[in-house]
């Protein structure tokens, strides 16, 4: 079953059409990838999923729940979390701090219970700060946990990204170009990582990647698109031999 | 600064401020008083600008509201004092969200711009309506009292405005480390990013502006019965400036800072009146010199953190080893 699709999805910028069209679907469960060349929409389609551009046209859902017309911040209540292309942590916060953001939408606790510190708040409290902590451990950066975000290494803070959207306890989770900028060792945990969220926690995963060899080992499913088209989908082994799709990306790399 | 030294050395000013009335003169009296509103006014403005992040120029407006609600309640209806608490509140954070409401979208040049005009709304209202009092304001207002103890005396107020300082401080301190302080502070941070993670930034803001607003009019109240008299001219750009210093001054976001920063504002130019004109030119050399060589504040908020987390782990809360 679908969980995640999109129908006809259009996103105009005055005259300049960055998404035309677009319809995909992604499987419960599965790992699912979206490439193209830069500049193809494929972080505008996140954008749109996840609330922060309003399409001209389309549909977008989410399991039962329409997402066009929602606000960024219910759809992360409505269970998809997302992190973005160039880091966006809370760089002042320590990282313990940045990864109990993800609770906010899991808990209730308002004014009144902080003030009175009531036993419900206090309770709630300590279920935010398990939760963040066992976040941090799953992506293995607990030796980092009482330090300020950006005093961590690139690799690290690419990690606690994660970890930030893992807390919001999501059924959906977008990465936008997650390899950007990791070694050889940090994307061989990354691609660990992606797995054992699918594995373990049993979270759908739909994933940006220019890296090839990644998204070739981990993804179930390729879109690719191209001047925000989709030009091809399907398995990766077949897209990738995919004329149309060698001369997306060659015919742009030589221009 | 150990924790242990923080929790003595706040001890040590609260039983200061205790025994002040009983070796003060009344001159000094007054302005500690005076201090112990700003302190009050500082840490209600401290949730909007050092929390949450978000300018504002023209608190002293919410200041006004409730002087004015007490004011004009207690002279023309004859209600009593504590009973205008709750109004002024509910129209304190009724227009904490007029002005928030038409600020959210914009960036904080606007919205300095927004606040500003807000402010300046206010206190001409005051000046213009007949119910306020026009320019000469509103006086003869009762004095408050408890249970058939009336408040007339300096110490009386000067108490009272401690015992609600002392209130305000553990209030919004508790309200900064919970989760809608840090919902603020996310926001503060990164806003998108706060909005990904579930954080509705408008309804967080909202609350901001509120809270800073009920604060702010609370203080307000108070006054009115303190001065038995207020006027236009106490609600003043330059009051909405003044309260903003002490906020920046002490630290943003930092509770023990922005206390110390508000105390500071009111104190130094009266310690400095044997510099008779020169004094308000001293203070703002001295504010010069402090923003470039201490511009996070005389007590920034990352100190104050730290002390209090590292008291936290010492009280057997013990952090869970990771
Ligand atoms: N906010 C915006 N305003 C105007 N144009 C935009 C906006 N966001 C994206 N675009 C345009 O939409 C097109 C698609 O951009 P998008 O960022 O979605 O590409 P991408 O596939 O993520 O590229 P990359 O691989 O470089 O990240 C580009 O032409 C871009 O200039
Ligand atoms: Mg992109």
């Amino acid at each position: 079953m679908a969980i995640l699709s999109v129908q006809n999805l259009t996103l105009r910028f005055g005259g300049v059409v960055a998404v035309s069209n677009l319809s995909f679907a992604v499987e419960a469960g599965t790992i699912a990838s979206v490439i193209g060349p830069n500049g193809a929409g494929k972080t505008s389609v996140f954008n749109m999923i996840t609330g922060f551009y309003q399409p001209s046209e389309g549909r977008i859902r989410l399991g039962d729940d329409d997402l066009v017309g929602r606000k960024p911040s219910e759809i992360t209540r409505l269970g998809l979390a997302r992190t973005f292309q160039n880091l966006r942590l809370f760089p002042n916060l320590s990282v313990l701090d940045n990864v109990k953001s993800g609770m906010h939408s899991r808990t209730r606790q308002g004014v009144w219970g902080a003030i009175f510190r009531t036993g419900r708040q206090r309770q709630e409290e300590r279920l935010i700060t398990e939760t963040a902590e066992a976040c941090i451990r799953f992506v293995g950066i607990e030796e980092y946990a009482g330090r300020a975000a950006k005093a961590l290494p690139y690799g690290a803070q690419r990690k606690l990204e994660i970890a930030r959207a893992l807390a919001t306890q999501p059924k959906v989770l977008l990465l936008d170009e997650p390899a950007a900028g990791l070694n050889y060792e940090e994307k061989e945990q990354l691609i660990r990582l992606i797995g054992e969220i699918r594995d373990s926690l049993g979270i759908t995963v739909l994933i940006i990647e220019h890296d090839m060899g990644l998204i070739k080992r981990i993804s179930d499913k390729v879109t690719v698109l191209d001047y925000g088209r989709k030009i091809a989908e399907g398995k990766p082994d077949e897209v990738l031999r995919d004329p149309r799709v060698i001369e997306a990306y060659l015919g742009r790399e030589e221009a | 600064m150990g924790p242990k030294t923080t929790k003595l050395l706040r001890l040590l000013l609260l039983a200061a401020a205790i025994l002040l009335p009983f070796v003060s003169n009344n001159y000094w009296l007054d302005v500690a008083t005076l201090a112990l509103f700003y302190v009050v006014l500082g840490q209600g403005l401290n949730i909007v600008v050092g929390f949450a992040g978000l300018l504002d120029l023209g608190y002293a407006a919410f200041f006004a509201v409730g002087a004015y609600t007490t004011g004009i309640l207690m002279t023309v209806y004859g209600w009593s004092f504590w009973l205008t608490l709750p109004v002024a509140a509910l129209l304190a954070a009724g227009f904490g969200v007029v002005i928030g409401a038409p600020t959210l979208r914009l960036r904080s040049d606007y919205l300095a711009i927004v606040t500003l005009g807000f402010g300046e709304i206010i206190r001409i209202l005051a000046i213009n309506l007949s119910i306020t009092g026009s320019a000469s304001g509103i006086y003869g207002i009762p004095r408050p009292a408890i249970g058939g103890y009336p408040f007339s005396s300096q110490k009386d107020f000067y108490f009272l405005m401690l015992i609600i300082a002392c209130l305000v401080i553990a209030a919004v301190s508790r309200l900064g480390r919970s989760r809608i302080g840090r919902a603020w502070a996310y926001i503060r941070e990164d806003e998108d990013a706060a909005e990904a993670m579930g954080i509705d930034r408008v309804r967080m803001k909202l609350l901001a502006y509120s809270i800073g607003a009920i604060i702010g009019s609370l203080a307000g109240c108070v006054f009115a019965v303190k001065m038995s008299a207020i006027a236009p001219l106490s609600f003043s750009f330059m009051q909405s400036i003044m309260i903003l210093l002490a906020v920046v001054l002490g630290g943003l976001g930092s509770i023990s800072g922005v206390a110390l920063g508000a105390v500071l504002v009111i104190a130094l130019p009266e310690m400095l009146r044997s510099a008779e004109e020169w004094r308000y030119l001293i203070f703002g050399a001295a504010l010069i010199l402090m923003m470039i060589y201490r511009p996070q504040g005389l007590w920034p908020a990352g100190q104050e953190q730290a002390a209090d987390e590292r008291e936290a782990a010492g009280d057997g809360a013990k952090s869970v080893p990771m």
